[in-house]
Parts: structure tokens; sequence; C-alpha cells
């Protein structure tokens, strides 16, 4: 009887419909891209002709450039930002309560809370006033600090969850600190150090807003390059880019929730 | 293990009597960049409000009311007339307003429902449903707006098939209208809805519900009375990450609206875009945008300090 007032009519419909509004328009442009026809509207059989366009058609340098644009900046930011992330979850976690704690928090958090456009023009009038000309370093920069939030969450979530007294005794067995730290502590945060790295790099793979304002004339990532293209027009080789981009976003965060997941109960408190 | 020895206590302070502590420079790196590159143009972009524009982009550093004056208050075409209150750009924002709160409620309307229902699942298929909601939040937001485009232009997927089922004979209209903006909204910001709905509806005590059911409470009595008042933080917080968004979006007005959709976020795009803009005046709209996102959330800390109390 106790499923009785858990159940309310309809609810389980609209969930599906759910699932449906947000999978159905991201499965039509992956079918779509697929699309033999140079024509976008009508269907013209299985094809993988858009994305040999992608790699080899006339547009194909400029979706390179942009590609190795966008992959290496994820990664040079993702990296940088987990670093700063798991050093300051070290202090946020293991170090009790200290004068300015919320505030740091706060300030973790900030990326997050303040409008992407604002962080936007803000990020581009501070450049401009330090005269750093916009490209590559300008990108890359913004992006490192935008993507410590998300690094920063999965690695608290998991050190908060690893027993203090696996570093204790490490220390009581006369490990220094850098010794606990690497060859306790490091491991059992890999997952989650792993999790945020992930999270980080489809969150400064995927950026435009702020990409957009601080990329200077010339400069593409892949998002950039995309919405240059649509402006024009959806064409059938956006839809290929698209879809890989969607590939890896998902492969990403299927891998980041399996990271965060494996071990978690070896690591627990007891 | 809360009894064995010293390990507690470790969490409170230095594993080892005698080391000094790190806290400083562990957190220094967070502080510097976020401080530095966030903050620090955050205030930069206070001030810059405050200059004169330059003659092709950027500023001229001096002291001028300009901006607010341009925004709040009308001149007349040479600037002479007694200055009367400016309606233009507060009806992008009245629009940019409305816009997102509607969103917020069809996401509410669709998130709860889905929220309660995974929360209700067996354990297995919960973390999985939670898992399905989560991932399109991950898939680039720019790549989901244009398939949103894709489906609804004129010839799109969506008209093909309302023409193929004799629902309609010619092409509806969806793109570049209002309705589009709102789908865009809805779509682009649904997850954030749910998600923190859920984690309140997991914690739930459904033991509420079924003492409200031997009272006689009918199931929807419940919901208003007990259900809703008990998950309170979870929708605020939802509604929270939904409003301010959907506040300052540029891509859906962008991509799915028209020039009659015009919102905050490309009024405050375009004063920066190529010569003809005017960055004092972008900046002063990013900081009453931004005025306005901190009173929500300054709102949101004061409803949440309460329903600690409570």
């Amino acid at each position: 009887m106790s499923g009785g007032v858990r159940h309310y009519p309809g609810f389980a419909a609209i969930a599906a419909l759910c699932l449906a509004i947000l999978y159905l328009p991201l499965g039509v442009v992956a079918v779509y891209s697929f699309n033999a026809s140079t024509s976008i509207t009508a269907w013209g059989g299985f094809s993988w002709r858009w994305y040999i366009d992608v790699f080899q058609g006339p547009e194909a340098p400029r979706f390179r450039a942009a590609a190795w644009n966008s992959v290496t900046i994820a990664f040079l930011a993702a990296s940088v930002a987990t670093a700063i992330a798991v050093a300051a979850a070290v202090a946020m976690v293991r170090s009790g309560r200290f004068r300015g704690k919320s505030a740091t928090f706060a300030l973790i958090s900030l990326p997050l809370m303040v409008p992407e456009i604002v962080t936007a023009v803000a990020t581009l009038i501070f450049f401009s006033t330090i005269g750093l000309t916009p490209g590559y370093l300008t990108i890359l920069i913004a992006h490192i600090t935008f993507c410590i939030p998300f690094a920063y969450l999965p690695v608290a979530a998991r050190l908060s969850g690893i027993d203090p007294a696996f570093e204790a005794a490490a220390r009581d067995l006369y490990a220094s600190r850098g010794q606990a730290f690497r060859l306790i502590l490091l491991p059992l945060l890999a997952p989650g150090i792993v999790s945020g790295w992930l999270l980080a790099f489809i969150i400064s793979l995927d950026d435009f807003i702020i990409t957009n304002f601080v990329k200077g004339a010339g400069m593409e990532t892949l998002p950039t390059a995309i919405f240059g293209s649509v402006k024009q027009g959806i064409k059938p080789n956006i839809m290929a880019i698209s879809t890989m981009l969607l590939a890896v976003s998902i492969l990403f965060v299927t891998l980041s929730w399996l990271a965060g997941r494996t071990g978690r109960r070896a690591a627990a408190p007891s | 293990m809360a009894a064995a020895g010293p390990a507690p206590g470790a969490a409170r302070g230095p594993a080892v009597p005698g080391d000094r502590p790190l806290t400083l420079p562990l957190l220094l790196p967070a502080w510097a960049v976020i401080g530095v590159f966030l903050v620090v143009p955050v205030g930069l972009m206070v001030v810059y409000s405050f200059l004169t524009q330059g003659f092709r982009g950027g500023v001229i550093w001096e002291f001028s009311l300009a901006a607010y004056d341009r925004f709040f208050l009308d001149r007349g075409l040479f600037g002479d007339e007694p200055p009367r209150l400016e309606w233009t750009y507060i009806a992008v924002f009245w629009r940019s307003l409305w816009q997102a709160g509607l969103a917020t409620l069809t996401c509410l309307i669709v998130g709860f429902p889905t929220a309660w229902f995974i929360a209700t699942r067996p354990a297995r298929s919960r973390t999985a449903w939670a898992f399905l909601i989560t991932v399109p939040y991950w898939v680039n937001l720019l790549i989901r707006t244009v398939s949103l485009r894709f489906l609804i232009r004129d010839q799109g997927p969506v008209n093909q098939a309302l023409i193929a089922l004799g629902l309609t004979d010619a092409p509806i209209q969806m793109l570049n209208t209002d309705f589009a903006v709102q789908l865009g909204l809805f779509y682009s910001y649904l997850p954030f809805m749910v998600l923190p709905i859920y984690a309140a509806v997991e914690r739930y005590d459904f033991a509420l519900s079924e003492a409200a059911a031997d009272l006689g409470a009918s199931r929807w009595v419940a919901l208003r009375e007990v259900v809703i008042p008990s998950v309170r933080p979870g929708i605020v917080a939802g509604c929270l990450l939904v409003f301010i968004p959907s506040l300052g979006a540029f891509l859906a007005p962008d991509l799915l609206g028209g020039a009659k959709t015009y919102m905050i976020g490309s009024l405050i795009e375009d004063q920066f875009k190529g010569s003809l803009g005017n960055w004092p005046f972008g900046a002063a709209v990013s900081v009453i945008l931004l005025s306005m996102v901190l009173v929500a959330l300054l709102f949101y800390a004061r409803n949440q300090a309460r329903e600690g109390r409570a």
C-alpha cells in the first residue's frame, strides 16, 4: 500500500514526455547528419558523405583548425582548472573550520552564479584594459576560470567521502606529508579527479558565449565556427560536426559518471 | 570508527600535531585565478559603465553618466528636450523578465511531476533516470538550440509531420516567434528544474503523505498541503536555476527568435560587436542585469535561511 501515496496519475506520462523533449531534437539532427541528400528537408537514404565532407570537403581546413583550438584549449583548461580545484578541495574539506571558508566557497562557485553574458563582457573589458590581444591565450585564461567550479564539485564530493584516518595512519607510519598525499590520498581521490577533469573538459569544449567575446578576429573554436555557419542556414555538414560533438559530450559525461561511482564504497568511512 | 582513537580529530586539524597548516597556500591558486580573472573584471565592468564611449568601440577614461542616462532617459532626437522616461530598453528588460518567468513556470509544470516520478522509482532505475535527465545538460547548448531551429523551421520535420497528419495545410510559422524563444529556454534549462526537485523529493519522508491519506486527504490535497511545502527548497532552487540563465540568455533569442524577440543578451552583445558598439552602455546593461541576478540570489539565500530555522 506504500506505493499508493507515491503514485500520481499522469506523472509517468509527463516524465516520458520530458525525456522525449530532451532527446528528440538531438536524435533528429543525428539522423539527418546521415542524409545522402543535399537538401536538408528531404530524406535521400543513408550516407557518410557529410562526415567525409567535414574531413575532406572545402571547409575542412577551417573545421580542422577550429577543432584543434577547441581540443587543445579544453585539454589545457581542464588540466589547470582541475589542479587548482584539487588543491582548493583538499584545503576546504581537510582544514575543518577556518575564517573565510564560506567566502572561499562563494568565490569558487562565483563562475556558476554570474550570468555567462556578464562574465563574457567583464572578461573582454579586462583583457582590453590590460592590453592583452584577444586570441588563444585570452580564451584559455577565461576557460580555466569558469572550469574551476565544475572540476571542484566532484573532487570535493569525493574527498568528503574519504575517511581522514587513511592519511592519519600513513603519517603514523612515518610517511611524509607529500608521501601521504601521493601514495594514499591521491589514489583514493583519483575517480573524483577524473570525473571533475572530464566535466571541465566538456564545459570548455562546449562554451560559446564567453569564447565568442574574447576570441578576437580570425580565431575560431568549434562552437564559434558552427555558430558562424548556422547564421547562413543549417547545412548538412554542420549537422555531422554537431553529431560528433554530441557523441563526445555524451561519452565524456558517461565516463565521468562511471568514474564518480567506482570504488565509492571502498573509500567511505566504515 | 568514531570511537577508534584520534582519527576523527584529524578532520579538524593537521593529521600530525606540529604540521604547519597548508590551507592558505592550497587555496591561493583558486583565489588568485577567480579573483584576478573574474572579480576584478566584474569590478572593471562597473567602472566602464561610468566612462565615456570611445569612437570605434572601447572607452575614453572620462567619468560620464551617459550610459545610464541613455538607458533610463529620453531627451529627444537632439538631446535638448526635457528628459522623459525612455521605454526602449526597459521594454527589452520587461520582455526578458516575462520570457524568463514563463519559461520557469513551464519548466516547473513539466519538471515537478518528472522529478517526483523519478524519485519514486526503485533505486536502480532511479539512477538511470537521473542520469538520462543530466546528459542533455552537458550537451553543447549551441547544438541543442540549433537542433530546435532545424526542427521547427517552416520546412522542418515538425511542420512536415503536421502536414502529413492533415492537421494543417500550410506550414505553421514557429521560428522567429515568442513561442520559439519559449521553447528554446524551456528546452535549454529543463534539467536545471528537474534535478534539484528530484534531490528534494528523494529526501522527502513519504510517511507524511501516508499520514495525510490516513487523515482523509486526497492525493492532490496531500500534494498541495504536505508535499509541496516539504520540498519547497528544491522547487525554489530549480526555479532560480532556470530563471537566472534564461534572463541573460543569448542563444535561444538569437537563433530561434527574430528581431521582435530582442532580449537582454542580444542587447548586450550588440554593444560589443564591431566598431558600432557602445562599451559603456553594454557595461551598464550588464551591471543592471547582474544586479537583478544578485537580488534573486539574495531572495534565495534569505529563503534558505528561513527554511533552515523552520
